[in-house]
């Protein structure tokens, strides 16, 4: 107490430490908070990538399988035997005159219906400008002008080096976008925000147009008009997207053939091609070398920039010349089973065959070869024998591959073998030698890392992964400044790394989930200081708060990751009792972590997620069972089929599709019950997956709505909520995620 | 006898605290390789569970770094400091009630709200500052657009929510 101003001193006073008090309280609580989020956003980033990146192993095993297949399946009937010959005959991969028949557009008639855009060659800035407008307006091109394009940015590309050179001085500012996949908006928005090319205003897209987004077509009919109409200052890199055997997974097949029904596949081929002419590498005034996905220390710009890259048709598998000589191991970044394999026509491979001399064999005497080999069905026409009968081997394959039609090399003096299917021989290039297959899978699949070194980039299954010092390596060597590289989505949309020597650019905003990333663009003067700018283009997420945001996107990964937990739920089972050795039905929530991360193999900080997985657990135990079956209750929706087929199935969904698309040769959408019968033969005897016949049969039967014999792929799909939205809604991409049935809209199997 | 099952009963909570442990650290430790920016502590720590103030983790980081800092803390020697910490129980959140008086006492008239104004001014000028964007980001989630104030019950009622 004491005098009046004393004591109005000491209330102030105590006011004055309470206020603080109460104010450093409030504070350290909400930064509780915020980091509480900030953590739940990178476990959420965490478990989209390994989910994606898993997928993308799993196509390196798809790969596997079709090799193992090759080597080791025998046919146990005429009928298996010529199913797998069916497999590989395929329709000849287009030679250059046939190219031109393909992309015969002229016969293409556009209805006077039509009321989308209209092109007409040469194209001027405006039609180019137009299209774009025409893709905002949600309109479709016409197949007849989607050919007539392809054919025209084909003639033009065909005239590209490898590494395109861009000059600031010609240009005042450069733009390089990195991958984009199939997000329309995202290229508007980026146009509309940083203005449209122009002589002045140069572009470079760095890969990765197609796939998982649902406006894959427009954004290549967009780029390849810019292309064709400014094509000194617009520039495309290859991504390792920009390939067919990639596309027939991650979405970009499946949108073409959504979209133009009729001609899909002319449009599929051309493109194909297309892709391969693709250029791969920019450089901007000799400094920045911009490429999309990164370098290894084997990287030689010499060599990429004179070799055939028209003879890379795919880098997911390279046909090797085991015959000649042994593969010459690359110590790295080869994908694990690639070496010494026979490869089958559907994988991805050069068009030539190799040079080792090929003997037709009589009708089918069976041959000892690596593996066991098919009991001759019996007397048939020699001819038809000797076109039907397989032998395993590398003889074999390449016998299947000439009886299709792929052609020999003249160039090297080999022994042509002419069969009836076999066209004359058009100039075709040796296949790529595995030094340049590597060089060039290097560039669009590697990624940096922090350490020193260069080591085989096993998660993605091809490339590298690349440290500081190949970095500086690389631009010591050819006196560059720094690389601009794609390929990973970051959340800001960019991240510099290696001493700033390395810039990862993503344009693709949203890219996992709806405010799960920003997009950004990279704008480059002369003095090559790298501007970048940011954005999103979602007004929604503008909207939501931070917190809204990140539970957004959180609760999209956490249902791709019940939907992995389900599909693993007999292994699971099988984890959970080997830590209940007394039966209890209960373990610890420590055990539960370790070992879901035993069977799901993710990386992913389960102890973190556990409250978001497990709803229910008393004192740090869980009865496993029935959370199993919670699970399973949000996930299953068809009683007829047993559960375990239905996990199988799940587990393999896009496995599943990639094999029926890949069966489905005319792209059609349908496959017969038999072929879906085999293929399920096939495919469990290689994943040794125990399922009867009856079962697989039973299945068949009850998926075909119609009893008409054929299965219509989406169908199949969708009998077991496996198909997204997108077959109907043209919403989102391949992206695992639960679906809700649409119930009412499509027809109930009928009781096997 | 009872000591051995109290000794068991720690050494169980200690190999528990160790994993969580490693599991937040490995969210940050973006290279592989057992380290974490040292801006990223604060995260860690409040996400197992901890809520220190500024000036709590600012000592605690001056027990993780290296003698000479070199902007990254080792997990080598982040382990046994945080493991302590956990089975010391420190830096234990208030409970909501706490916060909820912690808000009265800065409306000392009782109306049930803070105008976007005075929060600012207090989370900006007293305590331990907000930077600009935690002040952005407190703001977005927190002001009634239409009053453009804080009622801070049911702020504190959601944002528990979501804690739990």
């Amino acid at each position: 107490m004491g005098s009046g101003t004393s004591t109005q001193h000491h209330f102030a006073f105590q006011n004055a430490e309470n206020a603080f008090r109460a104010a450093t309280l409030i504070q350290r609580w909400y930064r509780r908070y915020a980091a509480r989020l900030e953590m739940r956003r990178h476990c959420t980033w965490r478990i989209f990538q390994s989910i994606e990146y898993a997928g993308q192993q799993d196509q390196v095993k798809l790969h596997d399988f079709f090799s193992y297949l090759v080597d080791h399946f025998t046919p146990s009937s005429n009928h298996e035997r010529d199913f797998l010959n069916r497999m590989f005959t395929e329709e000849r991969f287009p030679q250059d005159a046939e190219m031109e028949k393909l992309s015969d557009y002229e016969s293409i008639e556009v209805p006077d219906s039509y009321t989308g855009p209209h092109l007409s060659f040469p194209l001027l800035p405006d039609h180019a400008t137009a299209l774009v407008e025409a893709f905002r307006l949600k309109q479709q091109l016409h197949a007849r002008y989607v050919l007539n394009l392809l054919h025209e940015t084909r003639k033009h590309l065909v005239q590209l080096p490898n590494i395109n050179r861009v000059s600031t001085c010609y240009s005042e500012e450069v733009t390089v976008c990195g991958d984009l996949h199939g997000q329309l908006d995202d290229l508007i928005f980026i146009f509309y925000k940083n203005g449209l090319p122009s002589p002045e205003r140069a572009y470079v897209f760095n890969g990765d147009f197609v796939d998982r987004g649902k406006d894959s077509v427009e954004i290549l009919m967009v780029l390849f008009a810019f292309m064709l109409v400014y094509p000194k200052e617009f520039h495309l890199n290859r991504g390792n997207h920009e390939d067919h055997m990639v596309n027939l997974r991650y979405g970009f097949t499946k949108e073409v053939m959504r979209k133009y029904k009729t001609h899909g596949k002319k449009i599929l081929k051309i493109l194909q091609d297309v892709f391969c002419w693709l250029p791969l590498a920019t450089l901007v005034d000799e400094k920045v070398l911009i490429l999309h996905g990164g370098v290894s220390d084997m990287t030689d710009l010499e060599l990429l920039a004179k070799l055939d890259r028209h003879k890379i048709v795919s880098t997911l598998r390279r046909k090797t010349r085991e015959n000649e000589k042994p593969a010459t191991t690359q110590k790295k970044a080869t994908p694990p089973s690639c070496a010494g394999r026979p490869t089958p026509w559907f994988l991805p491979q050069s068009r030539s065959l190799p040079a080792s001399p090929l003997r037709l064999g009589s009708c089918g005497a069976p041959r000892a070869g690596r593996s066991s080999s098919i009991p001759c069905s019996g007397p048939a026409d020699a001819e038809e024998l000797a076109r039907r009968v397989r032998r395993s081997g590398d003889l074999e394959m390449d016998r299947c591959r000439q009886q299709a039609g792929f052609l020999g090399s003249r160039a090297q003096g080999e022994l042509l073998l002419v069969t009836p299917e076999a066209d004359s021989d058009a100039d075709e290039p040796p296949e790529p030698t595995q030094e340049e297959w590597k060089q060039v899978v290097d560039i669009l699949w590697s990624d940096p890392m922090a350490q020193e070194g260069c080591k085989a980039n096993t998660v993605r299954g091809g490339g590298c992964y690349f440290g500081p010092n190949v970095t500086e390596q690389l631009l010591q060597k050819y006196n560059l400044q720094f690389l601009i590289r794609s390929h990973e989505c970051k959340p800001e949309g960019y991240e510099f790394c290696h001493s700033r020597k390395v810039l990862t650019i993503f344009s693709a905003s949203n890219y996992y989930e709806v405010g799960s990333n920003r997009g950004a663009y990279v704008k480059l003067g002369p003095a090559l200081t790298p501007y970048i700018v940011q954005y999103q283009a979602n007004k929604a997420t503008h909207m939501l708060t931070m917190r809204q945001r990140i539970s957004r996107v959180e609760e999209s990964a956490l249902r791709s990751l019940r939907e992995k937990l389900f599909a693993h739920s007999s292994h699971l089972l099988g984890e959970f009792k080997k830590h209940d050795a007394d039966k209890t039905g209960f373990i610890s929530l420590s055990d539960w972590a370790e070992a879901v991360e035993s069977v799901v193999r993710l990386g992913l900080p389960w102890r973190m997620l556990r409250p978001q997985l497990v709803s229910s657990s008393m004192d740090n135990t869980l009865e496993y069972k029935s959370w199993l079956e919670d699970l399973a209750k949000g996930q299953l929706s068809h009683e007829n089929i047993q559960s375990s087929l239905l996990e199988t199935l799940y587990r393999n969904r896009s496995n599943l599709e990639t094999i029926f698309r890949i069966i489905d040769s005319d792209h059609s959408g349908f496959i017969s019950l038999d072929e879906f019968r085999q293929t399920w033969k096939l495919f469990s005897s290689h994943m040794n997956i125990d399922i009867t016949d009856d079962c697989i049969c039973d299945l068949a039967r009850s998926i075909d709505f119609n009893k008409d014999g054929h299965i219509d792929i989406n169908e199949f799909l969708e009998a077991f909520r496996l198909v997204e939205q997108s077959c109907t809604e043209g919403d989102t991409s391949d992206c695992p995620q639960a679906t809700n049935t649409k119930g009412s809209g499509c027809s109930k199997p009928g009781t096997p | 006898m009872a000591d051995d099952k109290e000794r068991e009963g720690t050494e169980i909570a200690v190999a528990e605290y160790h994993k969580k442990i490693k599991e937040a650290f490995e969210v940050f430790d973006h290279e592989a390789n057992n380290t974490v920016d040292v801006r990223e502590i604060g995260t860690i720590v409040r996400s197992l569970g901890c809520c220190p103030s500024e000036g709590q983790l600012h000592d605690l980081l001056a027990e993780v770094e290296e003698e000479e800092p070199t902007g990254y803390i080792r997990f080598e020697k982040f382990l046994p400091v945080m493991t302590k910490v956990l089975l010391e129980r420190r830096y234990r959140p208030s409970p909501e009630d706490t916060l909820l008086r912690a808000f009265e006492v800065l409306d000392p008239s009782k109306r049930g709200f803070l105008t976007k104004e005075e929060l600012i001014k207090y989370m900006t000028e007293e305590g331990e500052p907000f930077s600009q964007e935690e002040m952005e980001e407190m703001l977005s989630a927190a002001i009634d657009p239409e009053s453009n104030s804080i009622h801070y019950k049911d702020y504190i009622a959601m944002m528990v929510v979501d804690d739990s």
